[in-house]
């Protein structure tokens, strides 16, 4: 778990054509991306644009769906979903630990939930949790595993605005200390600037805009105008 | 949660309009729900029934020919216990249904976990024991007479089916209502199959094949019954089906009483068994 702060120049995802489509219908068209490892990437669309389909393909778990191109991700890969999918006939620890084995997996686990800030919930039951609590549980299970790629399909989306603010700052303090690189997929433009460093708009199957964000006072509204005409919402824009 | 009884203020929900110089005083609403349980109010009913025919029968109400005191019906039982051949004949009973529920048991849960985790075996288990299920179990008896003969091996796969097919329905059921959202987890954890299976699929599975069980459970006692009654040469229900020719009702009673024990003594320890596994639910309910 040290933290390593060189950039690896290697791209830790790469799509090359990537083409999917439901029904005859194109959802993903020809897409090439490079995510370059360490990075905070955010995806943003309008529902329906593709974003979910495009991390499902990248997690490997779009069975079933028709498509081509190449793609690269690497070893281990976690996802973290819009519902915290914790398995209620299990306590949190061992939720925590799913898929995982080895002698210190249960020590691992601890400080995991530690980390996300449940330390002595451990023998709680998934339905004792709050909704803000049952996804910090998740996050401390994708993040066990020590992924190089994180994948998370909007999992803040259900959560209630104050708890969300309180993910934001968790999520980003632990991507700050393990650096995988992250695939934020969101519809939320301002989760999307305060989060990551780059932003995609997803249009129509094809990325639409690429858009880096430097970290500086005031740049904020200048990001958020230019993402939303991206989605195409002028009117809040004022 | 309750309403205050006494207060000032508007409630959100008043019906009269509020004004300024005073407010509505709150009245509790007509309770709609039952309300609360009493305790051990399920043996009130059985309690009052077997107070009525005691009564009865002290009264000399009752003919002893058709409806015997509950007394007479103690002492023939005891009567039956220590001279006669009643423990001899709950053994075999029981003999017979346990057989043919475990067998049953087996086969329902390897039929549906079969059935639930491949399409092959779908295809192949599934439409089978629907057809089975149609034709009533009992009517099957004439022809496994001729296959197995008169003996117990008849009398076990006629329980036997009786049981696997409550518990091959509800299980399956389950499994193919596991949430689809929990094998997409199970496939990004990485999980093998086998762990799949222990750890998400079983689980997930487990209150529906209570269900079944518990079916199971009744059913094997109704086969019991049906079978012993028609052909048996030993066994409760012969012991009963030969008081009838005597005119015994005391006897007839003695073995409903046993059938009615057997019947609360085992969905009791289900129900036991499946509160202790299924204790993460509970958390739900309370």
């Amino acid at each position: 778990m040290a933290p390593h702060t060189e950039q690896l120049t290697r791209p830790a995802v790469r799509l090359r054509g990537l083409t999917r489509s439901f029904e005859g219908r194109t959802v993903l068209d020809d897409i090439d991306l490079d995510l370059p490892a360490g990075q905070f990437t955010a995806l943003l669309g309008h529902s329906g644009s593709g974003k979910s389909t495009l991390l499902r393909a990248v997690a490997g778990i779009d069975h079933g769906v028709a498509g081509s191109g190449t793609l690269t991700a690497p070893e281990r890969v976690s996802v973290v979903f819009q519902d915290s999918r914790l398995l209620p006939w299990r306590r949190i620890l061992p939720n925590v630990l799913l898929g995982l084995d080895g002698r210190d997996a249960g020590e691992r686990g601890r400080a995991a939930l530690a980390e996300v800030g449940l330390a002595g919930r451990e023998r709680a039951w998934p339905n004792e949790l709050s909704g803000g609590e049952a996804q910090r549980a998740a996050l401390a299970r994708s993040l066990v595993r020590e992924p190089e790629l994180l994948l998370a399909d909007e999992p803040f989306g259900a959560l209630d605005a104050l708890t969300r603010i309180k993910m934001h700052a968790l999520l980003r303090q632990l991507w700050e200390r393990h650096r995988p690189s992250v695939l934020l997929v969101t519809h939320d433009v301002d989760e999307a600037v305060a989060l990551a460093d780059r932003v995609l708009v997803l249009e129509r199957g094809r990325i639409g805009l690429d858009l880096t964000i430097e970290r500086e006072a005031g740049a904020h509204a200048a990001y958020r105008t230019r993402l939303l005409r991206a989605l195409g919402v002028t009117e809040a824009v004022a | 949660m309750t309403a205050v009884t006494t207060t000032t203020a508007t409630p959100p929900g008043s019906t009269a309009p509020s004004t300024a110089e005073e407010g509505h005083r709150v009245r509790r609403r007509r309770r709609l729900s039952p309300g609360r349980r009493l305790p051990a109010t399920r043996l009130l009913g059985p309690a009052l029934v077997l107070v009525l025919w005691a009564a009865a029968s002290a009264a000399g109400e009752l003919d002893p020919g058709a409806v015997p005191a509950p007394w007479t019906v103690l002492e023939t039982g005891a009567r039956l216990w220590t001279e006669g051949t009643l423990a001899d004949d709950i053994l075999t009973s029981l003999r017979r249904a346990g057989s043919g529920f475990v067998i049953g048991l087996t086969a329902g849960i390897l039929l549906a976990l079969a059935s639930g985790l491949s399409r092959t075996g779908e295809a192949l288990i599934d439409g089978s024991v629907q057809l089975n299920r149609a034709v009533p179990t009992l009517g099957l008896i004439p022809l496994f007479i001729l296959w197995l003969g008169i003996g117990e091996t008849f009398k076990i796969a006629i329980i036997a089916i009786v049981v696997y097919i409550p518990i091959y329905l509800n299980t399956h059921a389950a499994l193919s209502g596991i949430d689809h959202r929990f094998v997409e987890l199970a496939e990004v954890q990485g999980l093998s199959r086998l762990a799949f299976i222990r750890q998400v699929v079983v689980p997930g599975a487990l209150p529906g094949f209570f269900v079944g069980l518990r079916l199971g459970v009744t059913g094997s006692w109704l086969g019991l019954v049906v079978l012993e009654q028609i052909n048996a040469t030993s066994g409760l229900g012969y012991l009963m089906f030969q008081a009838q020719n005597y005119g015994q009702t005391d006897v007839i009673l003695v073995g409903l009483v046993v059938y009615g024990i057997f019947g609360l003594v085992s969905d009791t320890a289900v129900r036991l068994i499946e509160r202790r596994v299924l204790s993460w639910r509970r958390t739900l309910s309370s």
